[in-house]
């Protein structure tokens, strides 16, 4: 029999070489899609990642090619489907620009206040997600999540009316918008911005006024300049990093450039750079629909005649890439056109997989418990990883 | 280096003709590919990574394309580089760019371009046990794969 007092035990010395891995998803709530990280670890640190994606693969390139120019920009939305209008935008600015498409006035417009609306609606879901992984730090964790839904529904209200639908939206056309903006709408949309625009401050007080949010934040993740440039990250990422660099800015596309907004630039590279970036976002976005609704042009939405076939939209040859800033930055679209209805090829480029492949070489050094707000402060979408 | 300048240079070095446009196309071949984006880095100033691809032109072989910006001066380069009919081999920009890694593998991935000296070239998108490469045009969409379909 044993006697259990001689039992021994036996003494873990996590300093010695030895390794654990562990694996963190593919089902994990801080992942926000399906993605698997393969931790090595030494204790509580990581030494090593391996990031697995792909889970959301369905060759979206593939499927390019054989749909057409009036039929591909409703799917383009189902890339990135928590800004679907991001993607719809850079696929019809690419097909534009190879067929000099005239685009009216009016739809630049609209498709300027549907983009910044989509930032705040994609930014609040980040925001919501983000400290919710944080979880018991921030007062139960859930409160912020469900301001943020609560505001996003709002936005997602606004895309009900004018769409018809609240995820995936088609709003996009070659040539201009599908929809005009119903009855009521302009009103309800002020209306929707500035609540928005005053609880934005709510949520700031409630988290820098945090010790442990900023304990979880501050210098945790940090990517340098160089690093970042050579990685290609984009958006909130590369300006948390000190990169003065936006598209609508410095390339200005569609009707950016009628419209005044700063760019926010932060120079710590950590998780709280880029939540400060895109704290102002929020209240630039706003500022710029603000200023689209009220110069808002009459007139036609759309140069495109009604379509008697899906393939009556031809392009001649040649290539285009065109790129918008998402609210994950550079999301742009390659198409090589060889006169006919389809593309001869598309290329995607997600933010959010280059975004995401910055990963292995800012977690490992981290504790496991910051590969999650690091995770978070990335806002990955996997549909726009994987495509 | 603003646009003029970097022209110039690239067309110097290259000895090639690039024609002023936004992007500037520069094409070479795969034998100074490696070269070309050192030259681009270095030299142009890109040091933004933005994408890699390729495209299948069926006879005519395989085209890696990649695409780096100069977010200071707004200078942005397509780099292209044709490996030819039944080359699948292409020099990895990975020691240039550390972005060129992940784009590479997806580009294994679909077109089955093999990157030498690529430090870990393995399916990224797809699992590992796939056969074929789907973005290559002789890929037929509806290839069987059971149990799925």
């Amino acid at each position: 029999m044993l006697d259990v007092n001689e039992t021994t035990r036996v003494e873990m010395d996590w300093s010695g070489p030895e390794r654990l891995q562990m694996n963190m998803g593919p089902q994990h709530p801080s992942a926000h899609g399906v993605f698997r990280a393969i931790l090595g670890l030494q204790g509580e640190t990581v030494v090593d990642v391996d990031a697995v994606i792909g889970y959301l693969h369905r060759c979206h390139e593939k499927l390019s090619e054989t749909l057409t120019y009036a039929q591909y920009p409703s799917i383009a939305s189902k890339t990135d489907y928590v800004a679907a209008m991001t993607s719809e935008f850079a696929y019809v600015m690419a097909a534009e620009e190879i067929g000099k498409f005239e685009v009216p006035r009016r739809a630049q417009y609209l498709r300027v206040i549907v983009a910044e609306l989509q930032r705040i609606a994609s930014h609040l879901l980040w925001l919501g997600t983000w400290c919710m992984d944080m979880g018991g730090a921030l007062g139960g964790g859930a409160t912020i999540f469900l301001y943020c839904i609560r505001e996003r529904e709002d936005i997602l209200d606004l895309f009900e009316a004018l769409v018809g639908a609240r995820l995936l939206y088609g709003f996009f056309q070659v040539g201009g918008t599908r929809y005009d903006i119903p009855d009521g709408w302009i009103e309800k949309c002020r209306a929707t911005i500035d609540r928005i625009d005053s609880r934005v401050g709510e949520y700031e007080q409630m988290l820098e006024d945090n010790a442990f949010f900023l304990a979880r934040t501050q210098g945790v993740g940090v990517v340098s300049r160089e690093l970042a440039q050579d990685v290609g990250i984009a958006g909130p990422l590369l300006r948390g990093s000190g990169v003065n660099f936006d598209l609508r800015k410095n390339v200005p596309y569609s009707s950016y450039a009628d419209f005044e907004f700063t760019v926010p630039v932060e120079t710590a590279g950590d998780c709280y750079a880029r939540y400060k970036v895109r704290m102002v976002e929020f209240r630039e976005a706003s500022g710029i629909i603000r200023q689209a609704l009220d110069k808002l042009p009459s007139g036609p939405i759309s140069s495109r005649p009604a379509l008697k076939s899906v393939a009556q939209i031809r392009i001649p040859k040649g290539e285009a890439y065109a790129r918008v800033e998402g609210p994950r930055g550079e999301v742009g679209s390659y198409i090589i056109s060889d006169g006919s209805a389809k593309p001869y090829r598309m290329k995607w480029r997600g933010a959010s997989f280059s975004n995401l492949s910055i990963l292995p070489h800012i977690i490992p050094g981290h504790k496991v418990a910051d590969v999650v707000a690091i995770m978070g402060s990335v806002d990955p979408v996997f549909g726009e990883v994987d495509r | 280096m603003n646009a003029d300048q970097a022209r110039a240079s690239l067309a110097s070095t290259f000895g090639i003709d690039v024609a002023a446009a936004v992007p500037m196309v520069v094409s070479v071949s795969p034998d100074r590919w490696q070269e070309l984006g050192r030259h681009a880095k270095e030299i142009v100033g890109c040091r933004f990574f933005n994408f890699l691809t390729a495209v299948d032109w069926k006879e005519q072989g395989l085209e890696v394309v990649a695409r780096v910006d100069n977010l200071e001066d707004g200078v942005s380069l397509m780099l292209k580089t044709k490996l030819g009919p039944g080359v699948s081999n292409c020099a990895s920009l990975t020691h240039v760019y550390r972005g060129a890694n992940w784009m590479e593998r997806e580009c294994f991935d679909m077109f089955g371009i093999h990157f030498d000296n690529h430090p870990d070239l393995r399916r990224i998108l797809l699992e590992d046990n796939w056969e074929g490469h789907p973005l290559l045009k002789s890929y037929a969409v509806d290839t069987p794969h059971p149990p799925y379909r």
